[in-house]
């Protein structure tokens, strides 16, 4: 297992470079002009010739991607065209923090309401309840969350004013009463982007869970524990359930690219300075350095991700060989 | 945003599932299975209901899409416009009709060109040929599948997307004229392009693992042994025993493609004015004044389009039960 995981991380670089070429030779082929955009209409030419001989724009395309290639390997992913003065690490992991608490939330919502309403799917399977949470959870995810945001955002921060329209606050505020006591409550920026991030994920959890249990229903070990005379309800929480939970570890990469591409259109609509929003901002403003620093990151952690998923399937469920289809 | 749902190690074994005693083909007996599913049917009507429309579209629209009326502009439901009309006056119903002519033709032609050609052949290439080949295939595919999906695709069609236009409009002023800038059609193709270009990994890396299985059963080495040429062995043996997976694989990625259409548009990358995207019907009906006044230019679309995802959804999952044997 240390050896399938060791060559998988080997080839990280690999993917790395590949990933940033692509993006580079992508992102310049395209219209407009950084330095442009950030400095506006009116400005003085031969101040745009200044700043794009100081980046180094005025160099051929295979120069300037040598040039970024050798400072991102020091870690150094330049300075942005859209903020002058902050470099792009100083600009991309305070915001990476902010969406990364953000899914957290999510997806831990999502397991622990998810998990429950998939097993109780599999347990009622063959009556109406089954179909019901199934199809009821997979018509929320059908709501575009472009869609569903606005008439939100309407009904509870304009008509009513009982959330804020947007932003972020962290994710612990204090309530006073009486100026004495204090209890911590979530903050009230949350409620909105939790809420239409969890949602449409509970669907893919339940199913899968669903499925699971529906296996392990049949398995020869829960007929012996039914036939050795056990209570249903041991047999299903002691046999079933935790049987049940194993395929989960698989979908956790993939839920948490759910949430990420979620993240992208939660954050520009609801104003939340996560790296979803500033990819936007990013893309709208061709800012090259920010858009490499942004998909070399963001592959890379992908990458991770999934490794570690699959390695941990792998240590929990032993039937599991990795690096088995690979070769014969 | 392509969703990879079915790993290699829980493929759906389909000798076990479908090696019924009947004399029947697996399609035949899938049909069996899927027809029996009634919210499987609901989901491919519904489907089929949107998909008909917007095929018919211009048969079926009252109005043109670019007709714009500035006397009747944000009119709510009335006789002559059945779902009121937008900020420049056009009929949202038939805006609504030909946007899922749009939605239809790009998922329509990303699925045969993504999932179809390039994810399937690449998909018997790798398996069947292997070596060398299928290292560099398959390193390529790791590329891709790691890559952040969405933000790719709108950088890709935010960059290459004007460049394909200015091309096309090159071409229609010295060769001949198509109207195909004029209609917005041409950021169809940017937007066609790139999403194929990310949805292949998924079929590519099913198909492969079934025919690393397959190559290994007689058939396949008397097909050898009688010197069939290797293109002949790859689409005359082993395609039609892939098939089925293609099935299941598109009709479980279909929600998404047409989701991305409909996410590009809205960020204003995709489908270019005056051709007409759900994208932008929800983008131009989701401000607070719009929604407070006209709460129909977001409702409407909304709607169709989540039928449309509820239907996909649906339909998705009684396929791959009935491949599943359940």
């Amino acid at each position: 297992m240390t050896q399938y995981a060791l060559r998988r991380l080997l080839w990280l670089p690999v993917t790395l470079l590949a990933v940033s070429f692509l993006t580079f030779t992508i992102a310049r082929f395209g219209p407009g002009d950084p330095v442009r955009v950030a400095a506006g209409q009116h400005a003085d030419p031969k101040v745009l010739e200044q700043i794009r001989a100081d980046r180094g724009l005025d160099l051929p395309l295979p120069q300037q991607y040598v040039r970024w290639l050798s400072k991102a390997i020091q870690g150094d992913f330049g300075e942005s065209y859209q903020q002058r003065g902050f470099t792009v690490s100083e600009l991309i992991f305070p915001r990476m923090w902010v969406s990364a608490q953000l899914g957290l939330i999510v997806i831990v919502l999502q397991f622990v309401l998810g998990v429950p309403l998939g097993l109780v799917a599999a347990r009622y399977a063959g009556s109406w309840i089954d179909p019901v949470i199934i199809s009821t959870l997979l018509f929320v995810q059908s709501i575009p969350i472009l869609v569903v945001i606005p008439p939100i955002l309407w009904l509870f921060a304009l008509e009513w004013g009982v959330l804020p329209t947007g932003g972020w606050d962290g994710l612990i505020d204090i309530l006073w009463i009486q100026g004495v006591i204090a209890i911590p409550i979530p903050d009230p920026h949350l409620w909105i982007p939790v809420s239409v991030m969890t949602l449409p994920g509970l669907a893919g959890v339940a199913r899968l869970v669903r499925v699971s249990a529906l296996d392990v229903q049949v398995e020869d070990y829960v007929r012996t524990a039914r036939a050795k005379g056990l209570a249903e309800s041991a047999v299903q929480f002691r046999h079933v359930f935790p049987n049940s939970l194993l395929p989960i570890v698989t979908v956790i990469g993939m839920s948490l690219v759910g949430v990420l591409e979620g993240a992208f259109f939660v954050e520009t609509m609801l104003g939340i300075p996560g790296i979803g929003r500033f990819a936007f901002e990013s893309v709208g403003s061709r800012d090259y350095d920010s858009i490499m620093a942004l998909t070399v990151v963001l592959a890379g952690a992908f990458v991770v991700f999934n490794l570690l998923a699959e390695l941990l399937y792998a240590r929990i469920d032993p039937r599991i060989r990795l690096g088995a289809g690979t070769r014969r | 945003m392509t969703t990879q749902t079915t790993r290699a190690a829980e493929l759906p074994d389909l000798p076990v599932a479908f090696s019924s005693t009947e004399e029947r083909g697996w399609f035949a007996v899938f049909w069996d299975r899927f027809r029996k599913k009634r919210l499987g049917l609901i989901g491919l009507g519904v489907v089929l209901v949107i998909y008909a429309a917007g095929l018919f579209a211009p048969f079926i629209a009252p109005y043109s899409y670019r007709d714009q009326d500035l006397d009747r502009s944000v009119e709510g439901p009335s006789a002559d416009h059945w779902l009121g009309t937008d900020r420049i006056g056009r009929d949202i119903f038939t805006r609504i009709l030909y946007s899922s002519r749009t939605n239809l033709v790009i998922t329509a032609a990303v699925v045969l060109s993504g999932s179809i050609l390039i994810g399937n052949t690449l998909g018997l290439l790798t398996g069947y040929v292997g070596g060398r080949l299928d290292g560099a295939i398959m390193r390529v595919g790791d590329v891709f599948a790691s890559l952040p999906g969405l933000l790719m695709l709108i950088v890709v069609n935010a960059s290459l997307s004007p460049r394909v236009i200015e091309g096309v409009r090159a071409f229609e002023a010295n060769v001949v004229d198509l109207g195909m800038v004029s209609s917005g059609f041409a950021s169809y193709i940017t937007v066609f392009a790139a999403l194929s270009l990310f949805s292949w990994v998924g079929t590519a890396r099913l198909i492969r693992a079934q025919v690393l299985q397959l190559r290994e059963r007689d058939y396949i080495m008397a097909a050898q042994a009688i010197g069939a040429p290797t293109g002949r062995i790859m689409f005359q043996h082993l395609l039609p025993n892939v098939a089925h997976l293609i099935i299941l694989q598109v009709s479980t990625g279909l929600g998404a493609i047409a989701g991305s259409e409909i996410f590009l548009s809205w960020f204003g990358v995709g489908v270019q004015p005056p051709a007409p995207s759900f994208g932008q019907l929800i983008q131009d009906g989701g401000g607070a004044r719009t929604l407070r006044e006209s709460p129909h230019l977001l409702l409407a679309p909304g709607a169709v389009v989540t039928s449309l995802m509820f239907g996909f959804a649906l339909l998705g999952d009684a396929v791959t039960d009935a491949f599943r044997g359940r």
